[in-house]
């Protein structure tokens, strides 16, 4: 199977994800094309010049940023231009603003939040999770010659190793683009703490249930010598702020234990903290996603485990 | 002013499944079903845009069976003046529904179209950006703030880590709402009961062509190894929780 890679970049670095779909890519391919779309590309290539890589094709585009238009345009022209059989999309804020739209267009394959892939005689089988990730599917192509797969952050290592990739260009035309980029914010550091270099987090999720309960662990949190972190529901509700979220979307942590209370194990919340040295999870539900990554688990009453813990320190 | 808001019920697994005989889904016995989290940042948000311009409307709109009407129920209830639901029936693609609503957009004309991020059971985070790419309109995925300009919108796309992309976008187009966007009014009973009394128009779908993929089989994951579950009551696993930590921060 021929296999076109979409690199990802951001601000002159290619993000982590665009050397983990080419080791995705390795599981299918016996030809792996990444293309870098980018007003410079050639000042990319070198990063995504790893092993395993057959390819680069440098499309060069106006925009120093992603655009979604532009991307999607772009990618369009790639696939007609190479007839790759499978296209691989990071399943990142990025990816989600052109890939569904590409595949919809073009009526190919798609699936998204894909974290395993194989051949299977001549097909494609993906696996994605449902319900909570709680339950996981193999997906399958029937009818598709063509399928565009959004790969699931950290699901693969990335690539390394020293490429030898032959470098191509193809020209495209984009038009109007009509979500233009203008500017980066980084989120204020609101933040009192670094959650990031704490060696013990205590951090609960939407099983505290209320606000008025997380001063418990504040308070917790303090007598244990740990530093309280939370998932993002709790900072979406203002509850906490976003200095202490952790996952995707907030920070990623690596501390010595993590200490999970509450919180459900969605997958842009592991995307945080699944490489803690140890994960500890107390969890009412026996099913939670969560249990799948901790190495110690109770199914138990926070509140309850709390009390005790109180007593104990 | 009319925003159209792509609403979905999702299903909820509890903590016991079984799957249906071809093991290609979950069974329904084993699911309880509640509105999207991320449509009610949505549906808040479309009645915000429109409270302030002072007149219009936001209609809600589901691809499904009868029983995604107690989603669009709820969102009624928070102040949409209608709904529409598109009859389907089974497990449809994310593409499927794009087609779907598709047609909804292109006999509403709206000034906007909302769509969460992603639906809690699926995970897709593609339905909303599959229908911006079906009906060729601008489109932002995971959209954190809202200004709306004239013809335009300068909004604020969540990246990865915390960063914000300021984009600005042209008008009609397709966004996709982050949680966190706003704070979900609750509705009051007598909104609930006022919301009974709203219109729910049904249409049936039109071809809505091969879906993007099949599930063949759904299993439970296998569960994390080496994870060792501590027993006993909260005393107990307290206990263990705190020899662990002892141990693995020395
Ligand atoms: C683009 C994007 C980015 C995102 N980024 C992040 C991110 O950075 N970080 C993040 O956390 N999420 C993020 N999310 C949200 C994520 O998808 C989940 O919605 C979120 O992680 C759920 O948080 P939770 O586990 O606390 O809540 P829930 O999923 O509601 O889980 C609550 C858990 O508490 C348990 N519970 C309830 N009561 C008790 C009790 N008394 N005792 C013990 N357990 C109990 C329940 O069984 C349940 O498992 C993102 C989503 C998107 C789409
Ligand atoms: N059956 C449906 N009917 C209406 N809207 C839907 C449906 N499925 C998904 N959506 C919309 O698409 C969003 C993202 O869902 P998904 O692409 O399934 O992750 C949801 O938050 C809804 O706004």
């Amino acid at each position: 199977m021929s296999v076109l890679v979409v690199a990802e970049h951001l601000r002159g670095q290619v993000r982590p994800i665009t050397l983990e779909l080419i080791s995705a890519a390795k599981e299918l391919g016996e030809e792996t094309a990444v293309a870098v779309i980018a007003k410079d590309p050639a000042a990319l290539a070198d990063q995504v010049d790893v092993e395993g890589v057959n390819e680069i094709v440098s499309v060069q585009v106006e925009q120093d940023e992603f655009e979604n238009d532009v991307y999607r345009q772009a990618v369009e022209q790639l696939i007609a231009a190479r007839s790759p059989d499978v296209v691989l999309v990071g399943f990142t804020v990025n990816g989600m603003g052109y890939a569904p739209a590409l595949a919809a267009r073009l009526g190919i394959g798609f699936a998204s939040d894909v974290f395993a892939l194989r051949r299977e005689g001549g097909g494609l089988v993906a696996e994605r999770s449902f319900y909570g990730s709680k339950v996981n599917a193999e997906v399958e192509f029937p009818g598709h010659e063509r399928t565009l797969l959004m790969i699931r952050p950290t699901s693969w290592p990335p690539a390394e190793g020293d490429g030898a990739a032959v470098e191509a260009e193809l020209e495209v035309s984009v038009t109007g683009s009509r979500a233009r980029h203008s500017d980066f914010q980084e989120i204020a550091a609101s933040g009192d703490v670094d959650i990031t270099t704490a060696d013990f987090l205590l951090s609960v999720g939407r099983g505290v249930g209320e606000k008025e309960n997380l001063e418990q662990f504040e308070g917790l949190a303090d007598k244990m010598g740990a530093t309280l972190s939370v998932s993002r529901p709790l900072v979406d509700q203002g509850w906490m702020p976003n200095s202490r979220q952790v996952g995707q979307s907030g920070k990623t942590v690596k501390p010595k234990v993590y200490l999970a209370l509450g919180i459900s194990g969605a997958v842009q919340h592991l995307a945080g903290m699944k490489t803690s040295g140890t994960i500890i999870a107390v969890n009412t539900d026996p099913e939670a996603a969560i249990f799948n990554v901790a190495h110690y688990g109770a199914v138990a009453d926070l509140f309850e485990v709390a009390e005790e813990l109180e007593k104990l320190y | 002013m009319k925003v159209l808001v792509c609403v979905k019920q999702v299903a909820v697994l509890g903590d016991e499944v079984e799957f249906t005989d071809d093991e290609r889904d979950v069974d329904p016995d084993y699911l309880d079903f509640a509105l999207n989290e991320w449509d009610s940042y949505a549906t808040e948000e479309a009645l915000r845009l429109v409270e302030a311009a002072g007149s219009g409307e936001v209609v809600v709109v589901s691809v499904g069976d009868e029983d995604m009407e107690d989603g669009m129920r709820r969102c009624l209830a928070m102040g949409a003046d209608r709904g529409i639901r598109v009859e389907a029936e089974g497990r449809l693609d994310p593409i499927q529904v794009a087609r779907a609503l598709a047609e909804v957009v292109q006999s509403e004309s709206p000034d906007l179209v909302f769509a969460g991020v992603q639906s809690s059971d699926s995970v897709q985070a593609a339905t909303g950006n599959a229908l911006a790419g079906l009906l060729d309109l601008p489109s932002v995925a995971v959209v954190t703030k809202i200004d709306l300009g004239d013809g335009k919108a300068t909004v604020n796309r969540e990246l990865e880590g915390g960063l914000v992309d300021v984009v600005e976008v042209d008008t009609p187009a397709v966004i996709t709402i982050q949680t966190g966007i706003n704070e979900p009014r609750y509705a009051t009973l007598r909104a609930i009961k006022q919301a009974e009394e709203k219109e729910i128009d049904m249409r049936q779908a039109g071809d809505l062509g091969e879906p993007g993929s099949r599930v063949r089989k759904m299993f439970v994951p296998p569960k994390g190894e080496g994870a060792e579950m501590l027993d006993g009551g909260a005393a107990e696993v307290a206990q263990r929780i705190k020899e662990i930590v002892q141990e693995k921060t020395a």
